[in-house]
């Protein structure tokens, strides 16, 4: 169990809003979740060095060189609100 | 129709490519089966018959200049990119999403893809049953009560039903395989790399693979020739040459060195039914000439609950895209902040919303050396799991899915009970090594898949090992419902 407080920290960070009745489903839901993945704690793996790509691939690059790009336009195509050439949001604050 | 709708992929590319039929022919008898069978089981988002014919007649036009794959038309599971086709990925976020450009997965079609449509599926790929879309669920043709299983549920179905001869799904957890196995079709997962994830709307990046959905091991070995390839593009592509997958498809399995998946043939919630099916399965390689054992990877009983840290971790990452700026939905309101929280709460489904929590939790303060760097750990032992087992044998093999299709609505409120679907399927992506799914028979009157899993890069083996199970398997390929 995920204590609301914890539900309401987490989905700020995610940027997500939720409904008063959304988030003690979540916590409960959560806390199942988390539940059967402490599982994982089991295992000692002191010094096991940690997977990230499967293929063990480092630091792939390719040459800066400028390459055709999409027109300004096109690019802004699916923008929901494009202004003067640019993407247009509401207020920062 | 019906002697069209009874061929192979493989078979029809043959007569387009003789001459004998057309592709405007074909992509016609797809559109017709779309029109019969559609509203029953509701394989796809969006359906583009004009497009299909459009093109069809300019790949016909083309004779004598095309790939022996390019007369079949293909289904595209509605997360890859399609220029000029709206792509939502199962989501109300992007219900209006017209991409600008085709994924890398699709380019030796060319520009004139015969597409019969944009495929269901869970929402952003994620959930084993289809039913986390947006767009309604798909219905298994096998038995309109069940799912198809997913996320690739929607192109699954469509195979199942001959809506198209074959289709593209994507694998992250085992999205491609399971819903094969639910469907009684054949799913290939490639090793990671092997296909472009370019213009791939990106789930879990480390993890996510595009892979063939077909109605036998000759089509899935004929659609990854489609596919496979090195792509500048996507960093994570390997540059590694791309071989016949043909070729060896008939060499058979004598000597090969199969070893039978204790943990993943026995563990508990598999069914009975699907453990006779691989068991006998097992039994036919043996009799066909290979040398069968018993292999073991000790930390798959790990593999479960390190991928629904991993996953969600990079879910929490990959759709924080989904912010109402450049594309997609936004929701209006007077702050940024606020017009953020509002668009991605009225544009993700539960699903969603539960694995971007999840993972946001898991990578939190406090949390991260618990749970995302101990799954990367546990990752790296799945990974020492394999490679001993592959000094012993040369394939391995267990059951895709734990079970056979399930009822609609049977496991939508207990997303445990879901996740455990991919209990056998989970272990082959945290080690990006190429996994399929082949129907080996039936469990009373639903069909079983049973998976082999092989080496990095080891297609060619893996796909001669799987033509030996569809030859060995009492099941052949017809057209449901």
């Amino acid at each position: 169990m995920i204590s609301e407080e914890q539900v309401r920290h987490v989905a700020n960070l995610a940027r997500l809003g939720l409904k008063d009745e959304e988030v003690a489903r979540m916590g409960e839901q959560l806390g199942a979740i988390l539940e059967s993945i402490d599982k994982i704690g089991e295992l000692d793996l002191e010094g096991v060095p940690p997977t990230a790509n499967p293929l063990n691939l480092t630091n792939v690059l390719r040459p800066d060189e400028p390459r055709e790009e999409l027109p300004r336009e096109e690019a802004l195509a699916p923008a929901p609100e494009p202004v003067d050439g640019l993407f247009a949001v509401p207020r920062i604050d | 129709m019906a002697e069209l709708l009874a061929l192979t992929a493989h078979e029809l590319a043959v007569k387009v490519e003789s001459g004998e039929v057309s592709a405007r022919e074909a992509a016609e008898v797809a559109n017709a089966r779309v029109e019969e069978v559609e509203e029953d089981v509701n394989a796809f988002v969006t359906v583009t018959p004009e497009i299909a014919l459009e093109r069809a007649s300019k790949v016909d036009a083309r004779d004598g200049d095309r790939k022996l794959w390019e007369g079949v038309p293909l289904v595209v599971k509605d997360v890859l990119s399609t220029r000029g086709v709206r792509t939502t990925c199962g989501s109300k976020m992007l219900e209006d999403f017209v991409p600008l450009y085709d994924a890398s997965a699709l380019r030796n079609f060319g520009e004139d893809l015969i597409m019969v449509g944009k495929a269901n599926m869970d929402e952003f790929a994620m959930g084993s049953s289809t039913e986390n879309s947006a767009y309604g669920v798909t219905r298994n043709p096998w038995d309109l009560a069940r799912v198809p299983g997913g996320s690739s549920g929607g192109s699954a179905a469509a195979v199942a039903a001959g809506e198209g001869w074959w289709a593209l799904g994507t694998d992250t957890g085992g999205s491609v395989r399971q819903p094969a196995a639910l469907c009684g079709i054949v799913g290939l997962k490639p090793t990671y790399g092997r296909v472009s994830r370019y213009g791939l709307i990106a789930f879990a990046s480390s993890l996510d693979q595009v892979g063939p959905m077909t109605r036998d091991v000759r089509d899935s070995a004929l659609l990854l020739q489609a596919i496979a390839g090195h792509d500048p593009r996507d960093s994570t592509s390997a540059n590694v040459q791309v071989p016949d997958y043909l070729s060896e498809l008939e060499d058979g399995v004598s000597g090969l060195r199969v070893g039978v998946v204790t943990e993943l043939v026995n563990g508990e919630g598999i069914e009975p039914g699907v453990r006779e099916v691989t068991e006998r399965i097992a039994q036919g390689l043996e009799d066909a000439g290979a040398e069968v054992g018993e292999a073991s990877l000790p930390h798959s009983e790990y593999a479960l609950p390190a991928y629904y840290i991993i996953a969600p971790a990079e879910v929490s990452s990959n759709l924080a895209r989904f912010d109402g700026v450049r594309y997609g939905l936004r929701v209006p309101a007077g702050g940024v902040h606020e017009m953020y929280r509002e668009t991605r709460e009225a544009g993700f489904g539960d699903e969603a919303k539960r694995r971007i929590m999840l993972g946001t939790y898991a990578l939190s303060s406090g949390y991260y050396d618990a749970y995302y760097a101990q799954a990367q750990k546990v990752r790296t032992r799945i990974i020492e799991d394999f490679r001993s087992a592959f000094s012993r044998y040369d394939v391995l093999l267990s059951p895709t899915s734990p079970t056979v299709a399930f009822g609609i609505g049977a496991k939508v409120d207990d997303p445990l009970a879901m996740y455990y679907q991919d209990v056998c399927s989970i272990p082959a992506n945290l080690a990006g090594i190429p996994a399929i799914s082949v129907p080996g028979g039936l469990s009373e009157v639903l069909p079983v898949g049973v998976q082999l899993m092989s080496d990095h890069f080891t297609e060619p083996m893996l796909l001669r090992a799987a033509r030996a199970i569809e030859q060995a398997a009492d099941f052949r390929f017809a057209l449901k419902p």
